[in-house]
């Protein structure tokens, strides 16, 4: 099977679906709704008030205020939004800076794309929120953000206010590049072992300590009222580690084998700061006791497996089994299309290892809210929150419910019925579109022919192909070298 | 927390189920079981109530409501449960894939462009952890399709062998083989003008006329390949001997060029499966469509041509950056309403067990259920020649059978029992194993 990650008409990415341009934030009412508030219960008939992008008010006996948009949800399902702790999407061309060892200094925050249309797909599948990662090419990774779905907006108006950005780390057949072998002539990378994998992010945490200690030591200087001191030189790989160490900065950490989680574990002990997350983590059933009391959160796959060596022992009770042991478990995507189907992803906890619907629900919303240091502001339907919800034509967690709205700051920036509506005019303009460029393409034809005299040469370039001719046949999940 | 009862309830039934049952017990005593007090979906009628399934020497016997229940049969009681066909998944690697990653452990595609000689049924490995775990989830016989991709293969070959249709159970693949030979694959190739190098990770661009130029002479080599089986049979039809060299790969195609195997093309956008289509109709060979992406784009063209179609999973990306975002999950209602014929396929390994979610997806967008049930126990038997066979609860068929706690398709639903080649079999896994064996850990005191 072909998945085609490049388009025939890439020009269409600036035409923004009609369904997207969200409304003035004002009070917005939603009504007569199944509202799953994740932290209190269900509440039928159930109604929330949105005020100047907050939740405002949630029960089962509000009345809309006078002027307030009314969203009319009679028999469907509010969900708090969908929150991905492992997405790739948004990012200008490759999730790898896959040269160095350490790739601390790149920053995915710095190559946002806006106009990635996964946003959009994404935004369907009722996400609001993502943490977009670097990839997994090395033992420490690039810089990493969070950003909420607005599509439309500039990439500016992306990252999630507030949210702490992360670093990405990464353990395991990827960093040691066991399954993307060197081409010929091309003198392998260090690390190529397990081994060296945790040689490389200890011997970085100690350069790390000592830039640390060399500005620690400038500053108290400072203080103390010396006259010019000397500056440490600004490392800019390093920086983003001191940050680590004094906990502006999360660590999720791309994993698979229980002896590497508990390796990592070790080396954040040493070094004195926590594993915010261990993403993957599909051994993480069989080392949970540790990741629970290490204070970590899990980042998992509902059922992915054997894909590669380490994970052939992934279980698809993974989940439910870290939960039983108190790990804050997220299930995530690390995939556009996975990440539209994350409710399904959820539902199958209660399949495999008898999770409740509400903790389902969790692992979707408040769980990877609390490992990304959010749930203040997202991750269930409470007031004072950011008005960030999906809204379902059925309970969430069965294969058959369909999202209908998604809002985030409590617009719309995901209607279905707009969207349906929307399709003729896009195709329209489509269509004038490549008409204009026929006629331009013939019109230049004619022109170079009625100008070509015998002392020219013809022309040999061939003129690109009308119909495309574009399409990549390969799996996006290994281009993007990511799981 | 009604729901938490109902899956800890059902967690402990099955975990005593799975205790009582051995692996798979072919050839062994009772070979006589009788299903009852389940409300059976026969696809061949309306459902049952109460109904029960007689099952003897791995056949259904019969069906029906009040059906006295033979003194020798095994009685499973399925009050309280669903009983449907086994789900049939029909474009798999599994058996010839183990771990994608170690190539060791792969055996899906060949070198060379043209090996119809190949099949699947070679090498599939009956020991393979992905068949038990696949049929716990309710799917009782795959094919496996050489040459194929999953989710993370590259594709290998043009004509990249026979595909093998067998129940996901039994000692050896003697006894699990269903049909040894049910298509011969072909991936169709396609105009990419940009490919991504795996040497080097980037995208490598071509000039369309030169890969125009490489695509026609993949379709004409294609064509000569047919030509010649078409030749070659009507040389050893001839019957002598000094005519013509036995060539195995000719060999293989003679029955597809006379209409007895189909093809199954794996083709995504419309082009190339107009193409496929026309090649198809002039070489007169049965074509079967494999994946289809953008089949909603040719609907007339399959519908006149009488050409089913094995869905990609309906839970992908759409192809064009333009594409509706829920075009995917919309197809196979469109090609349905159609009047295409259309079944459900992983295309993969591991997520063959993800067969019932796709259909449930396509249901959430517009295709009636109990036309996705058909599309992922029934059409593909239709698609491949195995109705006789499969399909349906009629007698006479494989006891290929699942009872479950409600809606097949539904993400909750837990498979009680599971009955292949008309053996009670078991639900336990490498899964549950290390599930249990994990779950028995101390947990220190917190």
């Amino acid at each position: 099977m072909k998945r085609a990650i490049f388009c025939a008409a890439l020009f269409l990415a600036a035409c923004t679906p009609v369904a997207t341009r969200a409304q003035n934030p004002g009070t917005i009412f939603i009504q007569n709704a199944t509202v799953l508030t994740v932290t209190h219960g269900n509440i039928e008939h159930g109604s929330i008030l949105i005020r100047d992008g907050k939740i405002a008010a949630v029960g089962a006996d509000l009345k809309a205020p006078e002027g307030a948009a009314v969203i009319d949800a009679t028999g469907q399902y509010v969900m708090p939004g969908i929150i991905d702790c492992h997405s790739h999407i948004a990012v200008d061309g490759s999730v790898n800076e896959a040269g160095p060892a350490v790739s601390s200094m790149a920053n995915i925050a710095d190559v946002l794309n806006p106009d990635d249309i996964n946003i959009y797909r994404d935004l369907a599948g009722g996400v609001t929120t993502a943490n977009i990662l670097h990839g997994s090419a090395n033992p420490i990774g690039g810089q990493t953000v969070v950003i909420k779905l607005r599509w439309g907006k500039p990439a500016s108006e992306l990252p999630f206010q507030g949210a702490l950005p992360g670093i990405k780390f990464a353990l395991g057949e990827n960093p040691k590049h066991s399954n993307f072998p060197s081409p010929p002539g091309v003198q392998p990378r260090y690390p190529g072992t397990r081994l060296g994998v945790e040689e490389v992010i200890r011997q970085a945490l100690i350069e790390a300590r000592e830039y640390k200690k060399q500005w620690d030591d400038y500053n108290q200087r400072k203080a103390a009222g010396e006259q010019n001191p000397i500056p440490p030189r600004r490392d800019v790989r390093l920086d983003p580690l001191v940050e680590v160490m004094e906990g502006k900065r999360y660590v999720h950490a791309h994993c698979y084998r229980a002896d590497e989680i508990l390796m990592l574990i070790r080396v954040a002990n040493e070094f004195g700061f926590k594993v915010r997350t261990f993403q993957h983590v599909l051994e993480g059933y069989k080392v949970a006791n540790e990741i629970a009391a290490a204070g970590a959160g899990g980042s998992t796959f509902s059922d992915w497996w054997a894909y590669k060596m380490e994970a052939f022992d992934a279980i698809p009770y993974n989940a439910a089994l870290m939960t039983e042991r108190g790990v804050i478990v997220s299930v995530n995507s690390d995939d556009a299309q996975e990440a539209r189907q994350l409710n399904q992803e959820a539902a199958k906890s209660m399949k495999n290892g008898g999770l409740s619907a509400n903790d389902a629900l969790k692992l979707i919303t408040l769980n990877p809210a609390i490992q990304l240091g959010i749930d203040a502001r997202a991750g269930s339907i409470d007031v004072g929150k950011d008005a960030d919800l999906a809204i379902y034509n059925r309970d969430p967690l069965s294969v058959y419910a369909v999202v209908q709205k998604t809002l985030i700051d409590g617009q719309v920036y995901f209607d279905r019925q707009r969207d349906i509506a929307g399709r003729a005019t896009l195709a329209a303009e489509k269509q004038a579109l490549l008409d204009k460029e026929k006629k331009a393409a013939e019109a230049k034809k004619a022109e170079e022919k009625s100008e070509k005299t015998p002392d020219t040469k013809p022309d040999k370039k061939k003129k690109p192909p009308q119909d495309g001719g574009g399409g990549v046949g390969v799996a996006s999940g290994v281009a993007g070298g990511s799981r | 927390v009604k729901i938490l009862n109902f899956s800890s309830r059902a967690l402990a039934l099955i975990l005593a189920v799975s205790l009582a049952i051995p692996a798979w017990t072919q050839s062994a005593a009772p070979t006589s079981y009788a299903i009852k007090g389940g409300k059976v979906f026969t696809l061949a009628g309306p459902a049952i109530e109460n109904g029960t399934v007689l099952i003897r020497d791995g056949k259904i016997a019969a069906v029906g409501a009040g059906i006295a229940i033979p003194g020798d049969a095994q009685v499973i009681d399925a009050t309280g449960l669903e009983v449907y066909p086994g789900m049939f998944d029909p474009v798999t690697q599994i058996g010839l894939n183990e771990v994608s990653a170690v190539s060791a452990t792969v055996d899906v595609s060949e070198l060379g462009d043209y090996n119809p000689e190949l099949v699947a049924a070679t090498a599939v490995n009956p020991a393979s952890s992905h068949i038990p775990i696949t049929r716990a989830n309710g799917i009782t016989e795959v094919i496996a399709a050489p040459g194929t991709t999953g989710f993370d293969l590259q594709s290998g070959g043009l004509i990249a062998g026979q595909a093998s249709a067998f129940n996901l159970a039994g000692w050896t693949m003697d006894e699990m083989q269903i049909n040894r030979s049910v298509a011969m694959v072909i991936n169709w190739p396609s105009i990419q003008t940009r490919t991504f190098d795996f040497a080097t990770f980037s995208i490598k661009e071509k000039p369309y006329a030169d890969v125009k130029k490489e695509y026609d002479k993949s379709v004409n080599t294609l064509g000569d390949w047919m030509d010649r089986a078409r030749h070659y049979a009507q040389a050893k039809e001839k019957g002598s001997s000094a005519l013509f060299e036995r060539d195995l790969k000719l060999e293989a195609l003679v029955p597809v060029v006379q209409g007895k195997l189909p093809v199954l093309v794996i083709a995504d956008e419309a082009r190339d499966i107009r193409n496929a289509v026309d090649f198809c109709t002039k070489q007169n060979l049965r074509m079967i469509l494999g994946s289809g992406a953008e089949a909603w784009k040719v609907k007339e063209l399959l519908k006149d041509k009488k050409i089913p179609v094995v869905l990609a999973p309906t839970n992908r990306l759409p192809e064009q950056e333009d594409t509706p975002y829920d075009k995917p999950y919309t197809e196979p209602s469109e090609l349905f309403s159609a009047g295409i014929p259309i079944a459900f396929s992983s295309f993969g390994t591991a997520f063959s067990r993800r067969l019932p979610q796709y259909a449930g997806t396509a249901v959430a967008y517009g295709l009636p259920h109990d036309e996705a049930l058909k599309a992922v126990m029934l059409n593909a038997a239709q698609i491949f020649g195995l109705a006789d066979q499969l399909g349906t609860l009629e007698p006479g068929k494989i006891a290929n059978i699942i009872a479950t706690s409600g809606d097949p398709l539904q993400l909750q639903t837990q498979v009680r029992y599971l009955f292949i080649n008309g053996q009670l079999t078991s639900t336990d896994n490498k899964h549950r194993e290390l599930y249990e064996q994990y779950r028995k850990r101390p947990q220190p005191a917190r």
